[in-house]
């Protein structure tokens, strides 16, 4: 099986070429999707049988190499087009085609009737066989070729509505800032690649052969340079501060891009790309550190401005940035299996929030749509009593939102305190650990609340859709609803796999899988790690009952603000008129409320979001773009048009040069 | 004997002469001369090294420039008239329909 | 004094450069028989020349013959280099013969011209001394003012002709004035001989007519390829030629002066290595820079464009100040992957093209990608090629070439390097973003597709996608026509 890895990224390709070539053609919906969906399928049973095949094997063995063809030979330099396959690769195989399989499914019921249904799918496949180049890359340049290419496919899929501006607006930016990071990612691989040429001779880009090598690096310098233009490369794919803005951007593609792009995979390659190279980034502290603050300011500013936005799709985008944070600080703190655990998991609820709110989406606009309102069908102020009329996706949604907030037993309980447990005990930062824990705290802590008050908008209370409309809203057909099903219960099951040791119950599954990846990173780390106390058992316990308090908090306050005070009126009414009033007219709590919380929290949000992301981060990507205009307009100035102007740039030229030789 | 610097120190001075002439000058056939001034020098140059190496690859080079010489001038003659044709003026002050 | 020996003569070295000689002449004649409208034969009697002429270079390949007492030479960085000439040649002449059917200057000297221009470029790479180098140039640049100036009714290409003949005559001036003091400082003009007497003299760079040589030399050369501060008749002249000779000249010559230029540094002169590569790298920092930047703020495509030729001039210098095995092999991979990517473009250009070079803004390409679907993905094809985004050839050539600027320890220069392609992707997007997400202003009025333009835009296609995806071969290909 291991040899016919190159079939995986193959029958993705497949289903581009024919869709793209002869969709127009097909016609067909049932047909295109059909072939779409099955390509991704069959890469998903050729990723499992790889999967059981690894398990077979003996830890250490669980390295393999293809080679397809020789690539680019130059001299002593080599780059083959070659698959890499271990345990780490193997996870990100099963969630890119396990969940993108799902995705594809969930597509032919959420795209049904639109315009260039067979460029979609196309685009979609050719998405999913990027993203397995990305992941199953043995060198950084293939590597690199899916990186560019999911790239490539995510601006495609951003303007797939290209009608609207926005959307190619949109579309432009994600480009734009994803080659900022690219140019970073180039820039790390000639740092790394020189290096290592110049001083041991050793012309290589291929992960196994810098692993075997990277003995030789040192602890900081050359490294933390190498690293850190690795990790401008992570940013920009990856939605962490300051290239983050394109990512609220992107949600004006269509949801089922965004829960697959820009949720579960693509987003997630450059926490991939740091973990593929844990033993190079492990040995520039500075540049772990850079990686941890980075993540846990992410997630903090992220998750606050996601309380200010009322687009549910925005809600979801900013806490995806947050979360990826989240994973970012695994990084950083040295935890790179709990943070792919974390990649893991979150690919599982948040690609089920995205497809949920798909599917509300979906039948708010059917509804609208019959009724011939042009009400906004994302904007939750206009939803809410949902979960009767979408029973199946109110459930599925919950899930994933108990999921996410990190409730025990679901499966963002165990990644995130795993996470944070890891923030708060690693050995790698000092003093700066419990800063790094708190903040996480407190991002866990928004993030409960948040999701919370989307559920509680979204699916509660009383129903603020236009009345005439209300009997139009019904549940997404099983197409669109199988997949919330199966994602919702992998939210719900997946962190078993990984379930802390503490707890007993299961061995921890998933960090020995990939122990053998990371165990390299580890003993390097150990290098300059603090012998540091031994954190008791209760400790852990404490910090984790903890975390689940700080959950529970996030929710009683959104529970407060958006439930308890529009369901307790009724109760009230008869027994205290006074009361009532003061109840009823929420005004009153809504108020204190708003003054204690709501307004600083929203404040804060819209400072950030206003504030930071608009004027500084966009005045800074703008400045730049509108200084390098100006010198472009003065550069262009000297194009006059006269020929002696440009016989005198040759003979001024020429002086100078030789003018430059002779009185050097 | 005249010695070689003087030759060189001439073609060098022609061949400024020419530089600064297409700089300044605004008529294209003026240009164009001032292009074959500088030609001139370096087929001076070419002559005086020939002389002082003793060596005949330089005079053969300059029979090769000259020819070169002729030819440009009938190319360059003759996109002039069509310019002229067209504008009537050859002034490059006033070719510049394309610019920044 | 020597006696004149009588050379010793091996016709085989330039029998295709003969060849080719006597298809154009004979073409001149034939034209004076053939309709107006007819003249399009004689472009599939030129291409048939230059397939004759393919044909009898390959062979050759892996040999390396000397001809002419040792002033020029058949080896294979010539022949790789002829191969991207005459393909070059062949794709412009395929999309010739409609273009000069809609602006109405249907003459058939063009195609006699296009095959002098390249013998030119035949002799240059081939030259090794340097007045067959010079020779080379002279006919490939006399044959160039014609082909830009071709178009004798349109003003612009009157100009565009003129503009180029002034400034090329000029840097010729510097050219030959560098080789009469290379010729001074080292008593002869062979390449080969001017590098034994500077080892064997020790000739070192504080010799100032040497270093004056070289430097007015490189000039010259850098005037050829467009390289900052000698670029600025780039933009005019290429927006005001007939475009598919825009497309020739943008890729041929370009090629050649670049043949010529690594002939003449790396042969001749690699004990100046520390200053010409210094010079280079002021100059490719300069280039790439300048094109980029000034190409940031076109709104003619064709300008865009010829901005755009500066800054791959830029990269390609970035390759060859690095002046190692890896680097030279990066230059011919480019230039070759160049000449289908940016013929291919302008290919498109010349079908959305109305007459009197109407409709060439960016802001014409509106719905471009909808209207035509097929061509424009072929354009996003070429533009992602030039962009330097994989898996087109442009980006595993720009890698080629930045890593052997990296194995040189000119760290730095590929830091540029790579900034510079970053900058470059807006503009070409730009384009794209026309094609796809703006709704279309007004029809287009359509040079008919013919099947030669469908071969061209084919090659080109095939020529950008195949050395991307598997460049394994033609990278071989290149390593082996290396100079070292």
């Amino acid at each position: 099986m291991l040899d016919n890895v190159w079939l995986i990224p193959l029958f993705p390709l497949i289903g581009f070429l024919i869709n793209g070539l002869f969709g127009k053609k097909i016609k067909n919906e049932a047909v295109i999707g059909g072939i779409g969906t099955l390509m991704i399928f069959l890469s998903f049973l050729v990723s499992c049988g790889i999967l059981m095949q690894l398990v077979g094997m003996p830890p250490e063995q669980r390295v393999f190499e293809k080679v397809m063809f020789p690539w680019i030979h130059a001299g002593s330099f080599k780059a083959d087009m070659a698959f890499l396959v271990d345990p780490l690769s193997a996870v990100m195989l099963m969630v890119v085609t396990g969940v993108g399989s799902l995705i594809h499914l969930y597509s032919i019921g959420y795209m049904h009737g639109e315009e260039g249904f067979y460029r979609f799918f196309a685009y979609l496949n050719l998405f999913c066989m990027s993203m397995l180049l990305l992941v199953l890359g043995a060198n950084m340049l293939v590597m690199f070729i899916g990186w560019e290419g999911v790239g490539l496919c995510s601006y495609l899929l951003i303007g797939y509505y290209f009608e609207k501006k926005s959307a190619g607006d949109a579309a432009k930016k994600a480009f734009v800032m994803n080659r900022v990071g690219d140019f970073g990612f180039l820039l790390g691989l000639f740092v790394l690649f020189w290096w290592f040429g110049s001083n041991h001779n050793i012309w290589t880009i291929n992960f196994v052969e810098i692993k075997a090598a990277s003995h030789l690096l040192p602890y900081g310098g050359v490294v933390t340079l190498a690293t850190l233009c690795f990790f401008v490369g992570a940013t920009g794919k990856s939605a962490q501060i300051p290239l983050f803005t394109w990512l609220p951007d992107a949600m004006e593609g269509p949801t089922p891009v965004s829960a697959l792009i820009h949720a579960a995979t693509m987003v997630t390659a450059g926490v991939y790309m740091i973990a593929r190279m844990s033993f190079v980034f492990i040995k520039a502290p500075e540049t772990m550190m850079v990686v941890a603050v980075v993540g846990a300011l992410t997630a903090i500013f992220a998750a606050t401005i996601g309380t200010a936005q009322n687009d549910i799709k925005r809600v979801l985008a900013y806490s995806t940035v947050s979360q990826l944070g989240f994973m970012f600080l695994a990084m950083g703190v040295g935890a790179f299996g709990a943070g792919i655990f974390h990649l893991m998991t979150h690919a599982f609820f948040k690609a089920c929030l995205f497809l949920g709110s798909g599917s509300v989406i979906h039948a708010m606009h059917h509804a609208l749509h019959k009724g011939h309102l042009h009400d906004d069908a994302q904007d939750m102020r206009n939803m809410g009593g949902l979960r009767k009329a979408l029973p199946i996706t109110f459930i599925t949604f919950l899930v994933s939102t108990i999921a996410i907030a990190g409730i025990p037993g679901f499966s963002g309980f165990f990644s995130k305190d795993e996470i944070l447990w890891q923030a708060f005990a690693n050995p790698y930062h000092g003093s700066l650990n419990i800063l790094l824990w708190g903040i996480g705290c407190i991002a866990a802590c928004f993030t409960a609340f948040y999701m919370f008050r989307l559920v509680f908008m979204t699916f509660f209370g009383e129903c603020r859709i236009n009345p005439k409309v209300k009997e139009y809203l019904h549940e997404s057909p099983l197409v669109i609803t199988i997949p919330l099903m199966v994602l919702g219960f992998l939210a719900f099951v997946g962190g078993f796999i990984g379930m802390p040791k503490l707890l007993g119950m299961l061995p921890n599954y998933f960090e020995h899988w990939l122990d053998p990846v990371f165990e390299l990173a580890n003993e390097y780390g150990k290098q300059y790690a603090h012998s540091g106390a031994h954190h008791s058992h209760a400790l852990e316990f404490g910090l984790m009952a903890f975390s689940v308090v700080v959950a529970l908090i996030g929710i009683s306050i959104a529970y407060t603000m958006y439930m308890a005070n529009k369901s307790l009126p009724e109760k009230f009414t008869s027994a205290f008129p006074g009361l009532y009033k003061v109840v009823y007219n929420k005004w009153y709590v809504d108020e204190i409320y708003d003054f204690l919380f709501v307004n600083p929290c929203k404040s804060f949000g819209n400072l950030l979001w206003k504030g930071f992301d608009v004027v500084i981060v966009d005045g800074v990507v703008n400045g730049t773009a509108k200084l390098v205009m100006a010198f472009s307009a003065g550069l262009k100035g000297l194009q006059s048009g006269y020929v002696h102007n440009y016989a005198m740039g040759m003979a001024i030229g020429v002086v100078t040069i030789i003018a430059v030789y002779v009185f050097r | 004997m005249v010695s070689l610097n003087f030759y060189l120190v001439l073609s060098a001075i022609l061949f400024a002469i020419g530089t600064i002439g297409v700089l300044t000058r605004r008529n294209a056939i003026v240009i164009f001369m001032c292009v074959e001034l500088m030609l001139n020098a370096v087929n001076l140059t070419f002559i005086a090294f020939s002389k002082y190496l003793g060596n005949l690859d330089g005079q053969i080079f300059v029979f090769f420039v000259m020819t070169v010489a002729a030819a440009e001038a009938a190319v360059g003659l003759a996109l002039m008239i069509a310019y002229f044709k067209n504008r009537e003026s050859i002034d490059v002050e006033d070719m510049n329909l394309m610019k920044w | 004094m020597d006696t004149i020996a009588i050379p010793a003569i091996n016709l085989a070295v330039i029998a295709p450069e003969v060849v080719l000689s006597v298809v154009a002449m004979a073409l001149l004649l034939i034209n004076v028989f053939v309709k107006s409208e007819q003249k399009g034969y004689l472009g599939y009697l030129s291409i048939a020349g230059i397939l004759g002429t393919l044909l009898m270079l390959i062979p050759a390949w892996g040999s390396s013959v000397e001809g002419f007492s040792g002033t020029i030479i058949q080896d294979n960085f010539a022949i790789f280099f002829k191969v991207i000439f005459l393909i070059s040649a062949a794709m412009s002449i395929l999309i010739t013969d409609k273009y000069l059917e809609r602006e109405g200057c249907n003459q058939g000297e063009i195609y006699p011209l296009i095959l002098f221009a390249t013998v030119g470029m035949m002799l240059m790479a081939s030259g090794t001394d340097l007045m067959t180098i010079f020779l080379g140039l002279e006919v490939l640049s006399v044959s160039l003012y014609v082909l830009a100036g071709f178009n004798r009714n349109n003003i612009k290409s009157n100009e565009a002709g003129l503009k180029y003949f002034l400034l090329g005559a000029f840097s010729t001036g510097f050219l030959l004035y560098g080789m009469a003091l290379t010729y001074g400082a080292t008593g002869t003009t062979k390449i080969a001989k001017i590098a034994s007497y500077i080892a064997m003299n020790g000739v070192s760079s504080s010799n100032l007519m040497l270093v004056a040589g070289m430097i007015l030399m490189s000039t010259g050369f850098a005037f050829k390829v467009a390289a900052a501060p000698f670029h600025m008749w780039t933009p005019d002249v290429y927006e005001g030629a007939p475009t598919p000779m825009t497309a020739f000249m943008s890729v041929g010559p370009k090629a050649a002066g670049f043949a010529a230029f690594a002939r003449v540094l790396l042969v001749a002169l690699p004990a100046l290595k520390p200053e010409w590569s210094s010079l280079l790298w002021v100059l490719a920092v300069l280039t790439m820079t300048v094109g980029n930047i000034t190409a940031l703020y076109q709104q003619n495509i064709k300008r865009m464009l010829a901005y755009s030729s500066i800054a791959h001039a830029g990269y390609i210098l970035v390759g060859f100040t690095a002046g190692n095995a890896v680097g030279t092999a990066g230059i011919l991979f480019y230039m070759l992957s160049y000449a289908f990517m940016n013929i291919g473009a302008f290919a498109i250009i010349i079908l959305v093209g109305k007459k009197g070079e109407e409709n060439s803004n960016v802001s014409d390409y509106a719905g471009f990608g909808y209207r035509h679907p097929v061509l424009g993905i072929a354009f996003c094809i070429f533009l992602f090629s030039l962009a330097g985004i994989p898996p087109a050839a442009g980006f595993i050539g720009k890698f080629y070439l930045f890593s052997g600027a990296i194995q040189a320890g000119y760290i730095w220069l590929a830091v540029i390097g790579v900034l510079n392609s970053a900058a470059s992707v807006y503009y070409y997007l730009r384009v794209m973003v026309f094609m796809y997400f703006k709704e279309p202003t007004e029809d287009f009025e359509w040079v008919k597709l013919t099947p030669a333009f469908v071969l061209c835009l084919l090659i080109a296609v095939i020529g950008v996608l195949v050395p991307g995806v598997l460049p394994g071969l033609f990278l071989e290909l290149a390593q082996k026509a290396v100079l070292m």
